[in-house]
């Protein structure tokens, strides 16, 4: 192990100095877990927490990645250093994934932005874990915004929420549907509201749907703030200035005041709420390993008396 | 740092300049990605600038470049190059029309690998694969 904490100070103090080729290590060492992701978070960790962190998310072909172009782009014309961590779906069958999203970030890319692909790689937690780490490497090297777009689906959607301090929700005018199962969630974790293809028949009912939505949530008090609306067509560059100002005004309300601190604190605790399952589901994966069926005993008995003495433990 | 056995190939795919023929790609892309490697996609019109960038940011462990405009003489030797030049130590492989004769020079010029028409899923991982195993020794 002690070359490879050599190696890890090495690339820590490379990154420090504008290195991104060690930036792109440090990234690939987290993602993959395990004791040398542990060891970059204890690098990066008190370096961290000066960056603004956005979440795009929505269904696929909604136009996420046109979207975090542009805004990437425009980031890294003016005086930022933004950086980019764009998520698809590992196929379930094989681990393999395409990850396609660089090819609408060549001009942000060009233009000086960091864009880096990762795929869901299914393991439990697997992006729970690896986000929020990917994210500090980022932001300890001074990236900012850091801007992380990815598929809403479910459990991912949720995970990658849990890791911003923005999170913008794409619909277009066909979303009504796909989107009305999962209503709730969309509107407890966006901030803002895109209504993307507003080139498209329907993209003003799909506002208007939202609005009423929103007005609902709002009557039974499930959300705090009303999240804005902003209607674009990102293939055209319309009313991707409206975008802009809207998350920069989300910025300013959050780091002006104390909501800050309130969001990062929730992001904390989802952190440790997701490395403690993950360290149980290691143990518990263990414990089932060398477990014989005891046809007397029922499964739920068993498992609390594992749990019992998994408690009783010193060290995980 | 040894790289985990366990963690998937990632491959940076790209089509240079010009050339529109990315139907090969696009299948090498699915074929890549069902023999369980994660593909970064370029696509078209890339410049070797960008495939640098992309390598570095994405920490890619191999380069897969599509040919059918009768320029891999000059472009696939730049590649290397310049992935040599950038302190990246990653395999090129190539497919598309590369005819028998320009194998020599290619592997001359490091060239890890060159498939053509015809080549089975089969044959596409293992090349990439190969050329990964290689450079890791
Ligand atoms: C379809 C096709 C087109 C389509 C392309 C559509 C598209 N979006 O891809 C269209 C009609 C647009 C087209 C246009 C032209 N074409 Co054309 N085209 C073909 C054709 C018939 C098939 C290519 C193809 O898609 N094959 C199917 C795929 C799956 O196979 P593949 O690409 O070979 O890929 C396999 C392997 O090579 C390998 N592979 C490929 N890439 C990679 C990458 C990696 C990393 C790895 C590991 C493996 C790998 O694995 C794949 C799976 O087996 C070929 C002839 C042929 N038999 O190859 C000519 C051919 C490639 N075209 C040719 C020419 C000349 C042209 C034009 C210049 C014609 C003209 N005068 O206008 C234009 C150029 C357009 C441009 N901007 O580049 C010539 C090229 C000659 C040369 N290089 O010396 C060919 C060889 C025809 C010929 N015999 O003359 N073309
Ligand atoms: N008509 C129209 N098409 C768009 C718009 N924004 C994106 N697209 C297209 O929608 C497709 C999916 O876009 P992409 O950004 O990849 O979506 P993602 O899957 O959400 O990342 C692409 O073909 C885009 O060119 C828009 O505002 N109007
Ligand atoms: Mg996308």
């Amino acid at each position: 192990m002690a070359s490879e904490d050599s190696t890890l100070i090495s690339l820590v103090e490379k990154a420090s100095e504008g290195d991104r080729r060690s930036v792109g290590r440090l990234l690939t060492l987290v993602e993959r877990g395990g004791y040398s992701a542990e060891q970059v978070a204890e690098a990066t960790y008190t370096l961290s927490g000066n960056s603004h962190v956005i979440g795009i998310t929505g269904a696929p072909g909604a136009g996420k990645s046109t979207l975090t172009a542009c805004l990437a782009r425009d980031l890294a014309v003016s005086e930022y250093k933004p950086a980019v961590l764009a998520v698809d779906p590992s196929s379930p069958l094989t681990g393999g994934a395409i990850l396609g999203d660089r090819v609408r970030m060549e001009e942000a890319s060009e233009a000086g932005a960091f864009i880096r692909s990762m795929a869901t790689r299914g393991h439990a937690g697997g992006l729970a874990l690896a986000v929020p780490g990917m994210v500090r490497v980022f932001d300890a090297f001074g990236f900012n915004p850091i801007i992380i777009e990815t598929v809403g689906v479910g459990q991912v959607e949720v995970d990658v929420a849990s890791a911003a301090d923005t999170v913008v929700v794409v619909v277009t005018s066909g979303w009504g549907d796909a989107v009305q199962a999962n209503k709730a969630g969309l509107l407890e974790i966006a901030d803002l509201f895109v209504v993307n293809k507003a080139d498209r028949p329907g993209a003003s009912d799909a506002r208007r749907d939202l609005e009423l939505m929103i007005d609902l949530s709002q009557i039974t008090g499930q959300a705090t703030r009303r999240p804005d609306i902003v209607m674009t067509t990102a293939t055209e560059g319309e009313g991707l200035d409206e975008f802009t100002k809207a998350i920069f005004e989300h910025r300013e309300l959050l780091f002006g005041g104390e909501q800050i601190s309130i969001r990062r604190s929730k992001r904390w605790k989802a952190e440790v709420r997701s490395r403690l399952d993950y360290l149980l589901s290691e143990v518990a994966k263990e414990s089932i390993e060398n477990l014989e069926e005891k046809k007397s005993s029922s499964p739920g008995s068993v498992a609390r008396e594992i749990a019992e003495n998994l408690l009783k433990k010193d060290e995980l | 740092m040894s790289k985990k056995e366990n963690a998937p190939i990632r491959i940076v795919l790209a089509k240079l300049g010009l050339d529109g023929h990315d139907r090969g790609l696009k299948v090498v892309a699915r074929m890549l990605r069902d023999s369980g490697m994660e593909v970064v996609y370029l696509g078209l019109r890339q410049t070797t600038e960008m495939v640098v960038t992309a390598v570095e940011q994405e920490d890619a462990d191999a380069v897969g470049i599509s040919m059918h405009n009768a320029g891999h003489l000059t472009l696939a030797p730049r590649i290397v190059k310049a992935l040599e030049d950038a302190g990246l130590d990653v395999p090129v492989v190539v497919g598309g029309i590369v005819p028998e004769s320009d194998l020599e020079a290619m592997a001359e010029a490091g060239v890890a690998g060159v498939l053509g028409p015809g080549s089975s899923a089969e044959d596409v991982a293992t090349c990439v694969r190969e050329a990964v195993a290689a450079r890791g020794e």
